[in-house]
């Protein structure tokens, strides 16, 4: 093998100079607009999605149609680019309904929507971030459940979906094949959860026989499910990747400024060795989730134990640096003020969303051939 | 400084050098000898001691090349602290005579290295070292002991750090020496270690002299010529590209699909979570070897170690329980002299022994976790009470 095709065959898990811009386009934004007191204040309003940010996020600059080619009215970006972007909204925690409509709605439609018809149509406007579409499942089903949740009709309920009270379309499964949803039509019923993680809120949907629009048939609505379910849970990871970043950063930022006992909190050892080994988990979640992103993007037959792998590891250091976040901020970490408090409900949710830790490595062992006893 | 030298040079020169010197029909350390002279050695060295003056990122085109050619390699596992350690300090301090002297021969694998710089009073705390050097004309006379010392059994040279100034701070009064293992004074003992080999020994120095232009760097500056050495310890992470469970966790993961009767629950989600960490931790090698390449190093070198070390013990751990009766044995407790270390090639309870050393060797877990903390992350310095206070006044 020479050195030229090994190269094209590894991930690139390195960042681009083109996605590098887009980080700095959407943090600055972010900064601006969903700053910690914007977000706290948000999430105790009526209305959680500060539709204004969605507007210059998605259509703005642009990112809800990253994954869109442009013949459909997108980007004609990747799946690494969108992940760049799901990083920032960690970093933040902002609500924003990213990762439900620009990555797993659009991953569905963008499977169905090669030969035009109403997918195309429905791409086109969440693309140019018009509208917002989210899958019709608890936000818990992991990927390997995909197919499994094409059964019954659209006389239903399904608890636990994410962002449905900011969705203008639901995209539901059903035996007879995958259909798209005015949550405006008369038979639907959305009723908003208090979810534990408030910036990316739940809602119970009842379907009493609405009409909807026939996407496609069972078959390859399934395949589409399980990759958008897919597409989700792999770029969950570089959400969960800046989330925990966030964490560090503003641990070792804090811990260097309070002092106690005339010192630095931050230069005893037994907090200085925590945070070393956090950072060595953020770094090594960088890889996990690049990694994954690039299978993604690239289409990789890999992509199914990238996924697997970025989910059982970056939801435990999303989670770990967040409780480390909250305990080493001491009493300030517990206020409702500071912000280290959305970061925990986000990482603890995120560990849940798009299947746990335990159920990604159910997958690998499936996929790497370590069966159970 | 580099050159413009670019890939596709690099690689002309690479096919040439197998053209003259076809691996097949040449000898191993003829085709290592003329690779150093071509400078294909390592190519960010200077033109003349093994390199071209290339930039550090066009290493792996050679290596590819040659790899792909079937051409010998000098095998760094077992000239590794040569290569990674002295060969750098000798590079940055070295006179243009040592230079001359001490890289071909150290490269080719033809001298065998060891470092003698722990002892039994100074490990973590190396600075506080008390081997003595003494000036005598154009001498110095070095007396003291060291230990832990990896391959001083088959090593031909070391690198040596000694006290020159007790009176002055500890960090102030070290000086470097390159020292000659075949000198009188030098006397190496096996010193057995917890697999029941010696791999590494006791070096007992007594009024050895090493001529003054066997120095490396200024007197008293031995601290700051070691900075050098250690730093190239940890960054011990190479160009390397290592497959899919192609380090110790692919012997578990064998072992579990070939013996189905081994298997438990609890064993299971142990494996599978390790499984996970060690294919992270392989991406997060080849993310480093990706910035390398690219130019932009990052700090991710100094956390490898760590998490190689850590992973490689609760790995060899969980295989011995998965072993089960098996586990319960040990291979081979006769005392022998390895000259490397071989994971792969030997049981688990070996494994599981020798991979303790591994958040010990080359710096402690703990160590390496201040200095992540220190200087990757900024973390303020924890209050010191020796940096003013002279060597000889130091509690002991
Ligand atoms: C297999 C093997 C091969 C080796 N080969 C060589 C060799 O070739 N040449 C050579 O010179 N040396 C070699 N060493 C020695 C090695 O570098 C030292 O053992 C190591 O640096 C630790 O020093 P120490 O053993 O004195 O432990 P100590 O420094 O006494 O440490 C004891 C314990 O205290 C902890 N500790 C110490 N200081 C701190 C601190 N500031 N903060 C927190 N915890 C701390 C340590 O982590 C450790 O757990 C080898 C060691 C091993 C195990």
């Amino acid at each position: 093998m020479t050195a030229q095709n090994e190269a094209a065959q590894a991930p690139d898990l390195l960042y681009s100079e083109a996605e590098e811009d887009l980080r700095s386009a959407v943090r600055s934004l972010l900064a601006d607009r969903a700053d910690a007191p914007t977000v706290i204040a948000g999430i105790e309003s009526d209305t959680p999605h500060d539709l204004r940010l969605w507007e210059s996020l998605a259509a703005g600059i642009g990112a809800a149609g990253l994954l869109v080619p442009e013949k459909l009215g997108g980007q004609g970006a990747t799946h690494r680019e969108a992940a760049v972007v799901m990083e920032e909204l960690g970093r933040s925690a902002a609500p924003a309904p990213y990762l439900t409509s620009a990555v797993v709605a659009t991953e569905i439609l963008l499977a169905l929507a090669a030969d035009g018809g109403p997918a195309a149509g429905l791409l086109g406007e969440l693309a140019a971030g018009s509208r917002i579409a989210v899958l019709a499942l608890p936000f818990a089903t992991p990927p390997a459940d995909g197919a499994a949740a094409m059964t019954g009709t659209l006389e239903r309920t399904v608890t636990g979906v994410a962002e449905a009270a900011a969705a203008d379309v639901l995209l539901v499964p059903t035996a007879e094949g995958l259909y798209a949803v005015e949550t405006g039509a008369d038979g639907v019923a959305v009723q908003p959860l208090v979810p534990l993680d408030l910036t990316r809120p739940l809602a119970t949907v009842t379907l009493t026989g609405p009409t909807g629009t026939l996407l496609a048939e069972a078959g390859p609505a399934a395949a589409a499910v399980s990759k958008g379910l897919l597409a989700g849970a792999g770029l969950l990871a570089s959400e969960q990747l800046g989330l925990a970043e966030w964490c560090l950063t503003e641990t070792v930022r804090y811990t260097r400024e309070r002092h106690q006992f005339n010192r630095p909190v931050g230069s005893f050892q037994s907090l200085k060795h925590r945070m070393a080994q956090l950072w060595l988990e953020v770094v090594s979640a960088r890889a996990a989730a690049r990694n994954a992103a690039d299978a993604l993007a690239t289409n990789s037959p890999d992509a199914p134990l990238a996924v697997a792998v970025a989910q059982a590891y970056c939801s435990k250091v999303a989670v770990h640096a967040a409780e480390e976040c909250v305990q080493l901020h001491g009493g300030i970490g517990m206020t409702w003020e500071h912000p280290a408090h959305l970061y925990l409900k986000r990482a603890k949710a995120d560990s849940i969303a798009y299947g746990t830790a335990g159920r990604h490595r159910e997958t690998v062992a499936g996929l790497v051939e370590l069966p159970a006893p | 400084m580099s050159t413009d030298i670019d890939a596709a040079q690099i690689r002309r020169r690479t096919q040439e050098l197998l053209a003259a010197h076809p691996p097949a029909t040449t000898d191993r350390t003829d085709f290592l000898k003329a690779r150093f002279d071509a400078g294909l050695a390592w190519v960010h060295y200077p033109a003349g001691l093994g390199g071209l003056d290339a930039p550090r990122s066009l290493q792996p085109v050679v290596d590819a090349e040659l790899a792909a050619a079937g051409a010998p390699d000098n095998d760094p596992r077992r000239i590794g602290i040569g290569l990674g350690m002295a060969a750098p300090t000798v590079l940055e301090y070295g006179t243009e005579e040592q230079k001359q002297r001490f890289l071909r021969p150290l490269w080719v694998g033809e001298e065998v290295w060891c470092q003698l710089f722990s002892e039994p009073g100074a490990g973590s705390d190396l600075a506080a070292l008390g081997t003595r050097a003494v000036r005598d004309g154009e001498d110095w006379v070095v007396d003291g002991q060291k230990v832990w010392t990896s391959s001083a059994h088959v090593a031909r040279w070391a690198i040596l750090i000694a006290r020159t100034d007790p009176d002055v701070p500890k960090h102030r009064g070290i000086s470097y020496f390159i020292c000659d293992m075949t000198d009188p004074g030098v006397d190496v003992r096996p010193l057995r270690q917890i697999t029941g080999e010696a791999e590494f020994n006791e070096v007992f120095l007594t009024g050895v002299r090493i001529p003054d232009n066997r120095r490396l760097g200024p007197v008293g500056a031995g601290w700051k010529v070691a900075q050098t050495t250690l730093m190239n310890e940890r960054v011990s992470i190479g160009g390397a590209r290592i497959p899919r469970e192609g380090g110790m966790i692919g012997t578990v993961a064998k072992t579990w699909r070939e013996q189905p009767g081994l298997r438990t629950h609890d064993l299971h989600q142990r494996l599978l979570t390790l499984w996970v960490e060690a294919e992270v931790a392989r991406l997060t090698g080849e993310r480093l070897r990706q910035q390398l390449v690219a130019g932009q190093p990052g700090p991710e070198g100094s956390g490898m170690k760590l998490a190689f070390a850590r992973l490689n013990q609760e790995i060899s751990g969980l295989e011995v329980e998965l072993l089960g009766d098996e586990g319960l044995l040990y291979g081979d407790w006769t005392m022998r002299r390895p000259d490397l270390v071989d994971f792969t090639g030997r049981d688990a309870g070996y494994r599981y022994l020798r991979s303790k050393g591994n958040s010990i060797e080359g710096g402690t877990s703990e160590v390496l976790l201040n200095i992540v903390a220190e200087r990757v992350l900024g973390l303020p310095a924890e209050p010191r009470n020796d940096k003013d206070v002279a060597w000889k006044d130091l509690a002991r």
